[in-house]
Parts: C-alpha cells; sequence; structure tokens
C-alpha cells in the first residue's frame, strides 16, 4: 500500500530522530539536511539504507546528492512507491 | 558443493552495498559459508542495515581495530555466534582528509599515525585477536591498492599499503606454523563509499580501465569479491604473503 505525503514524512521523522537525536519538531519539509539539520555523508547513509527498508523503495546514490531537503526525500520516496 | 562449504568467516569492512566486503560476504554465502561481520561506532547501524539485505542475514559484533578492549573480547563476542573461524577479511582502511588529495609534503605525524594504526597495524590486530579461533588453520585475506607506485592524491594511504602489504609478509611468517595463510587482493579503483571519499579519487582511476589488457570497470566489486572467495578457500593450501593482482593486469604494464 502506498503511503501518502504526510505518512512518508512521518515515517521519515521517525528515521532521522533516532539517527541523529534532533527533536522531532525541528524536522519539516522545507529543512535541508545539511545546513538546518546538520546531518553529515555517514548520517544521511544510514538514513537513505533505512528509508529503503521502511518504504520498501530503492533510492539510487546518485539520486541521494539530489535530496537537499527533508520535502526532497518525501517526494521522491513517495513516487518511488509507484 | 559450494566453494566455501561449511567455512566460517569473520568478515570486516561491510559499511554499504557498495563496500568490496559487502559483495565478499554475498559470495561467500552463496558459496556455502557462514559469516561473522564487524562493525563500529555510527556505522554500526549502517553495517546491520546492509547485513539485513545479504542474502542471509548474517549478525554484526563490536569492533573498533583500535580499541584495545574490543579486540580482546573479540574471540567471545564471535563465539556467540560460531564456535571457530576458517578465515578473516580485513577490508578496513581510514586516513584524515589532511594526509590525502594533494597534501603529502604537509601532512603531520599524528594524523599519518592514524592512518597506519588503522589501515595497516590493524591486520596484525585483527589477525592475533581472531587466532584464537583459528585452532584447524584457515586464512587472512586482506585488500590492497598496489603500494609499489606513487599516485595522484593517495599520498600517506599509499604509504599505509605499503605497510600493509609488508605486514601481510611477516603474519604470513608467523601465522604459518599456525596453519594461516595470509595473502592480500591487490584490486583496481572501484568506486566505493570509502573510495569516493577520498579528495580526487578520479585521478587515480586515470584511464585505468584503457590501460587494462582485460579492460577495467570501477562499478563494480565482484571481480576483487571473487578474488577474495578463492584465497579463502582450500584451493591456495601452500599460498602464503602474496598479493594476487585483480586489476585487470594494469600492474604488468610499463605505460
Amino acid at each position: 500500500m502506498a503511503l501518502n505525503e504526510t505518512e512518508v514524512l512521518a515515517g521519515l521523522t521517525e528515521i532521522i530522530v533516532e539517527e541523529t537525536g534532533i527533536d522531532a519538531g525541528d524536522v519539516a519539509l522545507e529543512k535541508s539536511f545539511t545546513d538546518d539539520l546538520d546531518i553529515d555523508s555517514l548520517s544521511m547513509m544510514t538514513i537513505v539504507a533505512q528509508a529503503e527498508d521502511k518504504f520498501e523503495v530503492t533510492i539510487p546514490d546518485d539520486e541521494v546528492k539530489n535530496l537537499a531537503t527533508v520535502g526532497d526525500a518525501v517526494g521522491f520516496i513517495t513516487k518511488a512507491q509507484g | 558443493m559450494g566453494l566455501l562449504e561449511g567455512k566460517k568467516l569473520l568478515i570486516t569492512g561491510v559499511l554499504t552495498d557498495s563496500s568490496i566486503a559487502f559483495h565478499a560476504a554475498r559470495l561467500a554465502q552463496e558459496e556455502g559459508a557462514e559469516l561473522v561481520l564487524t562493525s563500529f561506532g555510527r556505522q554500526f547501524k549502517l553495517t546491520e542495515t546492509f547485513a539485513r539485505r545479504l542474502p542471509k542475514p548474517a549478525p554484526v559484533v563490536q569492533l573498533d581495530v583500535t580499541n584495545e578492549d574490543d579486540l580482546n573480547g573479540l574471540a567471545d563476542a564471535v563465539r556467540e555466534h560460531v564456535d571457530s573461524l576458517d578465515g578473516v577479511v580485513h577490508s578496513i582502511g581510514f586516513a584524515p582528509q589532511s594526509v590525502m588529495g594533494g597534501n603529502f609534503l604537509a601532512a603531520q605525524w599524528p594524523d599519518v599515525a592514524t592512518a597506519l594504526e588503522v589501515s595497516a597495524f590493524s591486520l596484525k590486530s585483527l589477525s592475533t585477536a581472531a587466532l584464537p579461533l583459528m585452532t584447524g588453520g584457515g586464512a587472512v585475506v586482506g585488500l590492497t591498492f598496489d603500494a609499489q607506485f606513487a599516485w595522484p592524491v593517495y599520498d600517506w594511504m599509499g604509504v599505509a599499503k605499503a605497510a600493509f602489504e609488508s605486514t601481510a609478509r611477516y603474519l604470513a611468517r608467523d601465522l604459518g606454523p599456525h596453519g594461516v595463510r595470509v595473502n592480500l587482493v591487490s584490486a583496481g579503483p572501484i568506486r566505493t563509499t570509502a573510495a569516493k571519499s577520498i579528495p580526487g579519487f578520479e585521478k587515480m582511476e586515470g584511464g585505468w580501465p584503457d590501460r587494462a589488457p582485460l579492460g577495467w570497470d570501477q562499478t563494480t566489486a565482484e571481480p576483487a569479491a571473487r578474488g577474495v572467495a578463492a584465497l579463502l578457500s582450500d584451493w591456495f593450501p601452500a599460498t602464503t604473503g602474496e598479493i594476487v593482482h585483480v586489476d585487470g593486469g594494469v600492474h604488468i604494464m610499463g605505460v
């Protein structure tokens, strides 16, 4: 069952909070992974891998650098679910 | 019967599915081996995630090769999953960015020391930590990048690989009486996460596919992983201290 954007955001927020310890309230669609949430490349790889498992999608390495904001990731995952 | 049927192996260095170690692990399972992986610190969760993507999910135990407690506890941690080991894969390397990428002359000793400890001395640390489990002999296999040459941007990591290759020879000498073989695969450049972290890595790839008599594909770790599997197997029973080039043949070419 494909999830909508709100559901994907909720699931992705859980993953981000677990990896980084930041407050769930700080995770929002417009937030930049690097500039706002201070997520480094190792954390980003972990978040991407866990999101792939959780949402049963593939996020290619070449695509990850296009995912600047939480919203970019939510959009990609929502579409990738098909 | 698989090439590694019934073998119990400890595999370090699985970070993502681009890691050479991931493909060595996958192939080893396909060939019948039972695995325990290692990881540490912030990488641990990532290793666990990719360990679940192997043909059979594999357990991950804590091992920072610079941590005495981890090294002393390794045998017991592994014994929680398998009672002995037939082989160990060393796929570990690290150098601070300050000693790679064209800063050879500016490098400072503490950073170089880190590179040497994590990337070279760790072969000795890992092998001796695992030795109590290799009661029936075994194979240690490591991954190098040809240390005979000065490469663009590789800098002190290249020096660390020279120390690593020498460490493998001395280990082969001293572990031979235990029935343990120590061999290395010298792979061509592969676009792993580790490689991409080397500033200017593309300069190291320079012309490799054109220079290789067999050609070379930087996007696959399969050939290197097959080399590792072969050296772990019983088909090199009298080979130790060897470096097998899995580089498309570049090492034999003058120009």
